[in-house]
């Protein structure tokens, strides 16, 4: 739009510095990540000697075959539940308007901002009494029901902006709520349940505080518990550590990369919506 | 229906009303599911932080009924009141740096909106927003240890002084873990401001511009205002970031050095988990929620008059 001089280029110039300071912490670990195993390198400096095979030792210190694993054990046992159901629930609240839903809807909104710190006290007693401690389980449920207040809300923007009209020449063509629901709704919201299934996912593979608190071992963590463990067992050989976090957060990046798009898409939306 | 109300109920109206009522017990079973998830992991829990709050309870033995006396130490212990006080200092880095520098990258991102340095910038500066938390605070706890990048690029510039472990010292712990929070949520806040400006009739631009005004009156008299519902969502997203901050602090520093930079979702997890204070883990966990709800309130606000 406008190009006089100075202002851009002060403009490009700041924009540098801010991708270099956003990559710096990246840059850091790589290089460090590629120094002799137990020394502690002094700042940015290229070794003389790269140990590229600090990667594959994090690998196996970190177990990180049995890690990628759970990490998508919770999150098949997560998101497409999550979803399944806050559509359900979406289209029930914004597209048939069920009696009592304004009240049902309140009583989502109310979790929106829930700091999972709140409530994890309980979680953990709760947990344990169903015998479920050290299980994926006790990650998997309770995500389930704290995903539940945004994905219902998510939903419901979709469906409340459904037409009528759509549904009644389905229903007189006689097919019940299900066959409505599945063969004609679920289509029409698939970009709405795919920006939701992103964030779901990305909310899932970095979940913190649920696996450090109910699950001990590990190998049955997230990826991001799991790296807690991590630090814990080899936070004083920074190389390897450093390894093994470039490698943790690996796959959340390549994911991101390929697509950005629907990321930054479902992302702006989520925090315009919640 | 009746006449006057006539095209309104036919917005409002449910979508079908024959064959089996969706709207009732049909509608039902497609919420149920969803609620009984709910109430079972959140609602439930809710009401027992609620619940616990009043009592003291070591999480084993017999728990004693102690009304609010919880409450009162939340307030005046000064190790429970001075993590609330530092959440709230957490706010300045985790919310006041990404908006205002993310308006001002925002802005000029716009500017260069076409060429390839404002895509490049678009995607480099979100990476922080996809990475686990927990990577985040492993990189800069050692970005910014005492032989670290930090202090290294200082030293080039001759500030060689003030060099320190930063995460370790009284004085700088606290906004070190904050700057972390700036860095991961810079992304974020400029991508929704840029999505607003977007939104920004050129016109008014090009009007200014022929009234003379020059890029700085531009932007606090047309784009600024006119973002003011992306700066709202901004700031709560990023105030609810700072007072419910967990993994970052858990990772670079476990609160210290001292009490220096304990945060109420750290000092819950240390009373429920380490020091079996049950009872003043909820307490806490209560005023935590508390606080995010009226932080977070305005956002309803905001989003209502909106264009949904």
């Amino acid at each position: 739009m406008i190009t006089a001089g100075r202002e851009a280029w002060t403009g490009r110039l700041l924009l540098i510095l801010m991708m270099a300071v956003t990559l710096l912490p990246f840059l850091s670990l790589f290089v460090t990540a590629l120094h002799p195993s137990g020394t502690y390198p002094a700042g940015l400096a290229w070794p003389d000697d790269p140990q590229w095979d600090n990667f594959l030792r994090a690998f196996e210190a970190a177990n990180m075959g049995e890690l990628l694993k759970s990490s998508v054990l919770i999150v098949l046992g997560v998101v497409p539940v999550s979803i399944l159901l806050g559509t359900m629930a979406g289209f029930a609240i914004g597209h048939l308007r069920v009696i009592g839903g304004r009240v049902i809807f309140l009583l989502f909104v109310l979790g929106l901002t829930l700091p999972f710190e709140g409530i994890i006290t309980p979680l953990y007693y709760q947990i344990r009494d169903m015998g479920l401690l050290n299980t994926r389980w006790a990650i998997i449920l309770p995500l389930i029901g704290l995903f539940m207040p945004f994905s219902v809300f998510w939903m419901r923007a979709h469906f409340v902006n459904m037409p009528g009209e759509l549904s009644e020449s389905a229903r007189m063509d006689g097919a019940n709520v299900w066959q409505l629901f599945r063969r004609i709704h679920v289509p029409l919201a698939m970009p709405a349940i795919s920006s939701l299934g992103i964030l779901l996912f990305l909310w899932t593979w970095n979940q913190f505080l649920l696996a450090i608190v109910l699950v001990d071992d590990p190998a049955k963590r997230t990826m991001s518990g799991a790296l807690g463990a991590f630090q814990g067992q080899w936070g004083t050989d920074i190389p390897l550590l450093c390894a093994g976090s470039l490698l943790i957060l690996t796959p959340t990046l390549v994911i991101f990369l390929i697509f950005q798009r629907h990321f930054v898409k479902a992302l702006l939306q989520g925090s315009l919506k919640g | 229906m009746t006449r006057s109300a006539g095209a309104r109920s036919a917005h409002r109206r449910p979508a079908v009303t024959k064959l089996g009522d969706p709207r009732g017990l049909v509608g039902w079973l497609f919420v149920a599911p969803a609620l009984v998830f709910y109430a079972v992991f959140v609602l439930r829990p809710t009401v027992l932080t609620f619940q616990y709050s009043l009592y003291e309870w070591n999480g084993i033995g017999a728990s004693t009924w102690v009304g609010l006396a919880n409450y009162g130490k939340v307030f005046t212990d000064p190790d429970l009141s001075d993590s609330l006080v530092n959440a709230f200092q957490l706010i300045v880095f985790f919310s006041a740096i990404p908006v205002v520098l993310g308006l001002a990258i925002a802005a000029t991102i716009r500017r260069i909106a076409a060429s390839r340095l404002a895509l490049v910038a678009r995607t480099v500066l979100f990476l922080p927003q996809v990475i686990p938390l927990v990577a985040a605070g492993i990189a800069w706890s050692w970005l910014l240890a005492s032989t670290g990048v930090i202090n290294q690029l200082l030293s080039i510039i001759g500030l060689g002084g003030v060099t320190r472990a930063w995460l370790g010292d009284f004085a700088t712990a606290l906004p070190a873990v904050g700057m972390i929070g700036a860095w991961v949520l810079l992304g974020l806040c400029t991508l929704l401001l840029l999505a607003g400006m977007s939104k920004i009739d050129p016109a008014l631009y090009e009007a200014a511009r022929l009234d003379g005004a020059g890029p700085w009156r531009e932007f606090v008299s047309i784009t600024v205002p006119s973002l003011r519902q992306e700066i709202a969502v901004c700031v709560t997203v990023t105030v609810i970031a700072a007072l419910s901050s967990f993994d970052i602090i858990y990772i670079a520093t476990q609160g210290g050095p001292g009490n220096t930079t304990m945060v109420p979702g750290l000092q819950i997890f240390y009373l429920a988990f380490s020091e079996r204070e049950v009872g003043m883990a909820s307490a806490l966990a209560v005023v935590l929620m508390v606080l995010v709800i009226a932080c977070a309130l305005p956002i309803q606000w905001f989003a209502k008059d909106g264009n949904r």
